[in-house]
Parts: C-alpha cells; sequence; structure tokens
C-alpha cells in the first residue's frame, strides 16, 4: 500500500523498535556482559562504555578461571558437547520414531488411534517432576541412570509428543489424492511415503525438530535428577558458575552466548524449510 | 469385458454411498458416468482404482478379480477432478512417474514423456513445476500423466470441471480422438450432459447410490428412464406438465387437443407427466391446428437458440427453444402447438417412463 502517511511510517517504525527493543535488549546486555569482568557489570550506574575483554571466553573455553580466590575447573565445554549430543540425538531418534507415527495417526486411521494420539500428547501434561521421581529408581535398577541412552530416552517424553502432534497436522493437510495418484501410477506404499508425504511434510518436519531441539536443549529438570557431573548440559552446568566466592556474571553471560549459538545457527538453517509452502498450486479448490 | 462390476455396495461410517451398484463395460468402450453431485460417481473410480475397498460386491479388471490387489498393481491411468499434481516435482516428471514405476529405460521414457507432452500441447512447459502452470496446463499434465503408461483402463474424473469455459469447449473437441486413439476402456466422470453426450459410447446416469440407466447417448436423451434423468439432459431443460391421458390417446392443454403417438394407447386414463423437449414446441398463428394461447413471461437470448419461458392459460410454465435469429413473440399473449411425436409420457407418482406400445425402454433400466 502506497496510501501511507508519513505520520504512519514513522508511528509503525518506533512501534516496531519499541518491540525489538523490549525483546532483544537482554541479549544485547548479555552479550556486552561477557565480554566484561564482573567489576564492570557490577558496578553502579552501568554504562555501556567498557573495555572488551576476553577472559569469560577463555576461561570457559580451556577450563580454568583464574581469579583472586585462586584457579577454578570449569566444565563447560564438556556440558556444551553433552547439550549438543543429548538434543540432537533425542531429535534424531524422535522423528525416526515420531515422523512415521505421525503418518499412521494422520492418514491411516487405524482402530484406537485417536486415543493412542491423545495419550502420547497427555505425557505433557504431568508435571515432569511426577514422572521424574519413579522413573529415577527405575532407572537405577536397570543401570539407565547417568547413561547418555537413559537420558535421550526420557528425553523423548519432551521430544516425541511434540513431533508427532505437529508432523501429524501437517500430513494431514496433504491432499489424499495426491498420494492416490502417486499409488495409482504404480508406486507402492512405502515409495508413496518416501516420495511423496515425507517431502510434502518436510516444512512440518523441520520445524518439529526444530522446536524438539530447542525444547530438549533447554530442558533443566531431566538432566538435573538423572545425570551426575559427566552428562550434564548447560542447562544444568550453568550452576557451577554460582561459587563460593560469588556469582561469576562475566561466565554466566558468556556461557549463554556461546549456548545460543548453536540454536541460532539451526534456526537460521532450517529456516528455508519453513518458509517453503506446503503444496501451493498442486490441487484445485 | 474390461470392467466388471457386481453388486458393489460402499458405506462412509454409516452413511450408505453405493446400494448394489453393477456395471459391465466391455473393452474398448467410453462410458461416461453422468449424475449430479453426491451420486457416487467419484467413490466409484476410487473403487475401481483401489484406493478405496468396497463393503460388498466384486470388482474385475481384464476378467480377473481385484480384491486384496493394491492399487499400483492394477494397470489404471486415473486422472483426478483436482487434478492431484505431485507439487513439488516438475511437470516431466510428473507425467513420467506411471514410467518410472514401471522401469523404463531412460531414453524410453524421455521419448514417451515427449511424445505425450507434445499431443497435449504441453512440451514447452516440461521443466515448471505445478505452480508455475496455468490451469488449463495443469489439467493437461494431469491428463498426460494418466496416458503416458498407455493403460488398458483409463479413469477420466471430471477432469474439464477446473478449467475455464473456453479451454473446456476445445478440450470437449479434443478428447474423443484422443480417447480413441489410446484405444483403452475409459471411464469417464463429468456433471455435463453435453460432455456426457460428445464423449460417451454409453452413458451411466448414477443416482440415489445407484445407476439408474444405462444406454447410448441416444437412447438416454430420447427415452429416458425416469423425469429427473429426463430433467439432467436438455438445455433448456424438458417441460414437464401433469396431464390425464384421454382416449385417441389424446390429452388436453388450455382448451387445444395434442394428439399423442399410438403406441401412447396404454396409458390412456392414467394420471402421467407429459415431457416434451422446448425444441419440439412452436410459435404458430392462433388459426393453426393444435394452436392454444399462452402468456409470455421471458426470453433468453442464447447462442445458438431463443428460449422464451410462456405461461399457459393454467398457470403452467413451459420452455419454447427455437433457433437464433428466427421470429418469435417478445410479450403479450401468442399461440404455441406441440410436435407430440417424441413426447414423452411418465408415471406420476413414480416418475418412472410409461412403457410404449411395440416400443421397447431403450437401454437397460437398473
Amino acid at each position: 500500500m502506497d496510501t501511507q502517511s508519513t505520520l504512519e511510517k514513522v508511528l509503525r517504525g518506533i512501534a516496531i523498535t519499541a518491540v525489538i527493543l523490549f525483546f532483544m535488549f537482554p541479549i544485547f546486555w548479555i552479550f556486552l556482559m561477557s565480554f566484561q569482568t564482573n567489576e564492570t557489570i557490577l558496578r553502579v550506574p552501568p554504562s555501556i562504555v567498557f573495555e572488551p575483554t576476553l577472559t569469560n571466553y577463555k576461561a570457559l573455553i580451556t577450563g580454568r578461571l583464574e581469579s583472586t580466590a585462586g584457579a577454578l575447573e570449569i566444565e563447560f565445554m564438556s556440558n556444551l558437547f553433552n547439550s549438543a549430543y543429548l538434543s540432537t540425538m533425542a531429535v534424531i531418534v524422535g522423528l525416526i520414531l515420531g515422523v512415521p507415527a505421525a503418518y499412521a495417526f494422520g492418514r491411516l486411521k487405524f482402530r484406537g488411534s485417536e486415543d493412542i494420539a491423545f495419550t502420547l500428547l497427555s505425557f505433557r501434561f504431568a508435571p515432569p517432576l511426577l514422572v521424574l521421581l519413579p522413573l529415577t529408581i527405575y532407572f537405577q535398577q536397570i543401570g539407565l541412570a547417568n547413561t547418555y541412552f537413559g537420558l535421550i530416552w526420557v528425553y523423548q517424553l519432551i521430544v516425541l509428543p511434540l513431533i508427532l502432534w505437529i508432523v501429524r497436522g501437517y500430513f494431514e493437510d496433504i491432499p489424499a489424492d495426491i498420494e492416490y495418484a502417486y499409488r495409482i501410477a504404480g508406486h507402492g506404499f512405502w515409495a508413496t511415503f518416501r516420495k511423496i508425504a515425507l517431502p510434502l511434510a518436510m516444512p512440518g518436519i523441520a520445524a518439529a525438530g526444530l522446536l524438539a531441539f530447542i525444547f530438549a536443549w533447554n530442558n533443566f529438570i531431566f538432566a538435573l535428577v538423572l545425570a551426575s557431573a559427566d552428562k550434564q548440559p548447560v542447562t544444568v552446568g550453568a550452576l557451577a558458575f554460582v561459587t563460593a566466592s560469588g556469582i561469576q556474571y562475566g561466565q554466566i553471560a558468556a556461557g549463554i552466548v556461546l549456548s545460543i549459538l548453536p540454536t541460532l545457527a539451526l534456526a537460521l538453517y532450517a529456516q528455508r524449510y519453513l518458509v517453503e509452502g506446503l503444496s501451493l498450486g498442486a490441487v484445485k479448490g | 469385458m474390461s470392467i466388471q462390476l457386481t453388486d458393489i455396495v460402499k458405506r462412509f461410517k454409516k452413511d450408505l454411498v453405493l446400494d448394489g451398484v453393477s456395471l459391465d463395460i466391455p473393452t474398448g468402450e467410453t462410458l461416461v458416468l453422468f449424475g449430479p453431485s453426491g451420486a457416487g460417481k467419484t467413490v466409484l473410480l476410487r473403487l475401481i482404482a483401489g484406493v478405496i475397498d468396497p463393503e460388498e460386491g466384486s470388482i474385475a479388471l481384464r476378467g480377473q478379480d481385484m480384491a486384496g490387489v493394491e492399487p499400483e498393481d492394477r494397470g489404471i491411468g486415473m486422472a483426478f477432478q483436482n487434478f492431484a499434481l505431485f507439487p513439488h516435482m516438475d511437470a516431466h516428471e510428473n507425467i513420467a512417474s506411471p514410467l518410472t514405476a514401471r522401469q523404463v529405460p531412460d531414453a524410453t521414457l524421455k521419448e514417451r514423456v515427449f511424445e505425450v507432452a507434445h499431443l497435449l500441447k504441453i512440451d514447452h512447459v516440461l521443466g515448471h513445476k505445478p505452480k508455475e502452470l496455468s490451469n488449463g496446463q495443469k489439467q493437461r499434465t494431469a491428463l498426460a500423466r494418466a496416458l503416458a503408461a498407455q493403460p488398458s483402463i483409463l479413469l477420466l474424473d471430471d477432469p474439464l470441471r477446473n478449467v475455464d469455459a473456453k479451454l473446456r469447449f476445445e478440450m470437449r473437441l479434443e478428447l474423443p480422438r484422443l480417447l480413441r486413439e489410446q484405444n483403452a476402456t475409459v471411464i469417464y466422470v463429468t456433471q455435463d450432459y453435453k460432455e456426457a453426450m460428445a464423449l460417451g459410447d454409453r452413458i451411466a446416469v448414477m443416482s440415489d447410490r445407484g445407476i439408474a440407466q444405462v444406454g447410448t447417448p441416444e437412447e438416454i436423451y430420447l427415452s429416458p428412464a425416469n423425469t429427473q434423468i429426463a430433467r439432467l439432459f436438455g438445455d433448456p431443460a424438458i417441460n414437464l406438465l401433469d396431464v390425464t391421458v384421454q382416449a385417441g390417446p389424446k390429452i388436453a392443454l388450455s382448451g387445444a387437443e395434442v394428439v399423442l403417438d399410438a403406441a401412447h394407447t396404454g396409458a390412456v386414463g392414467q394420471d402421467c407427466i407429459l415431457g416434451i423437449r422446448p425444441e419440439a414446441i412452436k410459435f404458430v398463428p392462433a388459426d393453426a391446428p393444435g394452436a392454444f394461447p399462452v402468456e409470455i413471461e421471458a426470453e433468453t437470448p442464447l447462442n445458438e437458440k431463443t428460449v422464451t419461458l410462456a405461461a399457459t392459460q393454467a398457470q403452467r410454465e413451459i420452455l419454447i427453444s427455437r433457433p437464433a435469429g428466427t421470429p418469435g413473440p417478445v410479450s403479450g399473449t401468442a399461440h404455441i402447438a406441440m410436435d407430440a411425436s417424441g413426447a414423452l409420457l411418465f408415471d406420476r407418482a413414480s416418475g418412472a417412463l410409461l412403457p410404449m406400445a411395440g416400443k421397447a425402454i431403450e437401454g437397460e433400466v437398473a
């Protein structure tokens, strides 16, 4: 629309700026904090003028924090690796199990499919702690406590219902005639699933995978209860910055920046799949 | 028999969609499935294609029972009303899909795709994705895909439904030749009676969950099995007037007597519905034999004909059709006469066509 007045444009610009400032400012501030020492962070009044330092990042990456109180061991990098490994594996397992299941729920409509799908969703209703306490006991008995395998399994409680319900909707949105047409053309059930249903549901699968990854990455309580130090993700590992000699704000900020990066990169990468239209122009009406 | 349906019953949940449909289609025939929407035409095609299964009854293709045979193994080509193109594949891949399934060698595949595309005049857009194609091109791509593997059975589900009038007209002229060249047994679904008459060797009229009449286009047009079918075929629609047949046989209309074909003798004394095509009614001078007065209500000039709506003295509405360009009254009172030789009589209670002495009702009445 070209009929917008200048005033309208200006007001709109101000409104957008305000919203962006509101949501982006904390991240921006944390980004600045990550280049400061505890002293400059805590000075009153705060200022964005400071001498940038890389000590926080250096400490996180080398795993040793030299301070006046002495040297402190930090496991941040292995926590970061744990987060990446756990989330990636959880999403991969979730997709392998969830996508075919979503197709079955969406397309095949077998007896009891609605009930099963709802039961899977209901896993998300209960407070995680309710599930965790008995689970911890079982896991200790069968030797799954503090193993990657056990954690990835428990992460399915977060990942699987999400993938299942999002992807199912996308499968249902594919006109059945498109799949029928491929079958009638002479292709079998599995070929149709691989060549038609999967590619057409790809935006949904990408969205669900990304969301599931973020949920898994941000998970705190499962890993806190079920994992000990060497299997802990960053969310739990960040607790280590609350030390006896004070809270290491600079390291926390640097840790946050480092742990945002993988999800940010993934979101940017998945974006092109997210915006691709579902079945533009394929079916009339 | 190329396609043989026996007592097909299909339900969706509790709804009965098809109730005991039987149909035999000999090899090489083009059968048009005609009927209003919701009559079960598409369902019947899907049953034959095997993407849904009937509750009862059997489907045999080329003499083989199809129970438990997957759609990919039925050797069918099908074009969908909504085209159902694969949106992530270009036109070439779409058309080639039945050939890749049959593992046709690459060179042959390319040749065949180009051949079909050329036939349907879409060879210049083979590299386009469906969303880059016009509606007409989409429709032709869908048709090309159905034809690509030269199936011996071709199911066309109202392929001209979603294209514009000009293209529909062109395709209506082109399709019969195209279908003849395929040498296939064809089932063609349509809601357009002109398309049905133009394309069908035979027409099966569907209504009320079953097939109401099967016959050649002439049979269906000249002796429709009931008033409903009579109304569906013909534009403007047939005039249906409640009459009582008197000895003669003749009927009285607004003081004038219309003498019927002697074959209608059996209907004397019965309450009937007279079916008379608008083309069989003419404007005549007041003193012409059989003339009776009507009040002109409206005139609709169509391209090749002019249709007049008139009311009789008993306030019954009658449509009169005459070739465009011929003179006729525009308003006021006029006189018309009927050529009753092709008139039809239906039973008033059931709507069924009454048998004529010496003439069997043509076509099979289901």
